[in-house]
């Protein structure tokens, strides 16, 4: 523990957001700008796993694959890709508000974007629910789907494709899931005033989780919704 | 890096990527349905990656941050393209019959 004196000394005039192991907000944030890069780059690793998987069973299973790929819903697939893309930009906009001191619009932009986030769950959940009813679900009850233009079953590997659709989608959700509790407890801090132009960092790291999430998505997007279509 | 509690950028840069994100994923839909060939899957994948380049680079503002964020970033791709060429090279290769096997 540091002396009363030393105390007093590093912290005279010093912001209350500011940790006493930093000597200013500018470099407190830089750390906290780097830890969170950091952490993205194990998520792209985490994720990176995924992708290659399905890169080479794609490629070892290529007929089964792109037939089970045509199943999915390309219009909700497209309507969540957009949902995310504007979510963004309400989320820069957030960053950006909380910069500025302005208090209502962070507030303003931080539910949209929740809002929006919500919406692609909820998207998510009707095309999962569909997958379901036609027992598109790998597991005991899946049933080999049909190739939608010749009728013909499609190879039985159909199944791994939809494991990894599973699997990868739902990684994602689980990470819009978080993203949203993270951005509803900003909503409760910034109502409190507590982000200026002094400090945002919070709103900026969560700014930068809610980005790569979005990211995420803009590969899963064409990767098992639309490779294949032309084939049709 | 004095901007840096000011957040980056304008809203205007960033209404300028939202519009072009919108515009990409448009374009893509489109290309999935023309026969490219084998430029069906890079097409899909470069459109994709500009998309996450523009993210990253103005909403996550990789584009003002120190050059230590940028190494952070160009190591993960790095270790990824690793990971990529490892096992794409055992998995592709597996059918490879030597040939005085054949």
């Amino acid at each position: 523990m540091a002396s009363p004196t030393h105390a007093a000394l590093a912290h005279d005039d010093a912001p209350p957001e500011l940790r006493h192991h930093f000597p200013d907000l500018a470099k407190q944030r830089e750390a906290s700008s780097l830890g969170m890069w950091v952490f993205l780059v194990t998520e792209v690793l985490f994720f990176g796993g995924m992708f290659l998987a399905y890169a080479i069973y794609r490629e070892t299973h290529r007929r089964a694959f792109e037939g089970a790929s045509n199943l999915l819903d390309l219009k909700l697939g497209a309507t969540n890709t957009i949902v995310l893309i504007v979510s963004s930009l309400t989320m820069a906009l957030a960053v950006w508000a909380s910069g500025r001191s302005r208090k209502n619009a962070t507030v303003l932009f931080l539910v949209l974007t929740m809002l929006l986030g919500a919406t692609f769950l909820g998207i998510k959940y009707v095309e999962y629910k569909q997958k379901f009813e036609r027992h598109e679900v790998p597991g005991p009850h899946f049933v080999v789907p049909q190739d939608e233009e010749t009728h013909q079953p499609l190879p039985r590997q159909s199944e791994m494709f939809f494991s990894l659709y599973f699997c990868m989608t739902g990684l994602h959700a689980i990470h819009m899931i978080i993203g949203l509790g993270l951005v509803s407890w900003l909503v409760v801090r910034a109502r409190r005033g507590e982000f200026s132009e002094r400090y945002n960092t919070p709103v900026d790291m969560v700014g930068l989780y809610w980005h790569f999430v979005d990211i995420i998505w803009i590969y899963l997007f064409p990767l098992l919704y639309l490779l294949g279509r032309h084939t049709l | 890096m004095s901007a840096h509690g000011k957040g980056h950028g304008g809203v205007g840069a960033y209404i300028g990527v939202f519009l072009t994100l919108m515009a990409l994923t448009l374009l893509t839909v489109w290309a999935a349905y023309q026969h490219l060939g084998i430029w069906n899957t890079p097409v899909a994948l470069g459109i994709a990656t500009t998309k996450a380049a523009l993210v990253a680079l103005i909403f996550m503002h990789l584009k003002d941050s120190p050059k230590l964020t940028a190494m952070v970033v160009g190591s993960s791709l790095l270790f990824l393209a690793f990971l990529i060429f490892v096992t794409a090279s055992d998995y592709l290769t597996r059918k490879w019959v030597p040939i005085y096997f054949r």
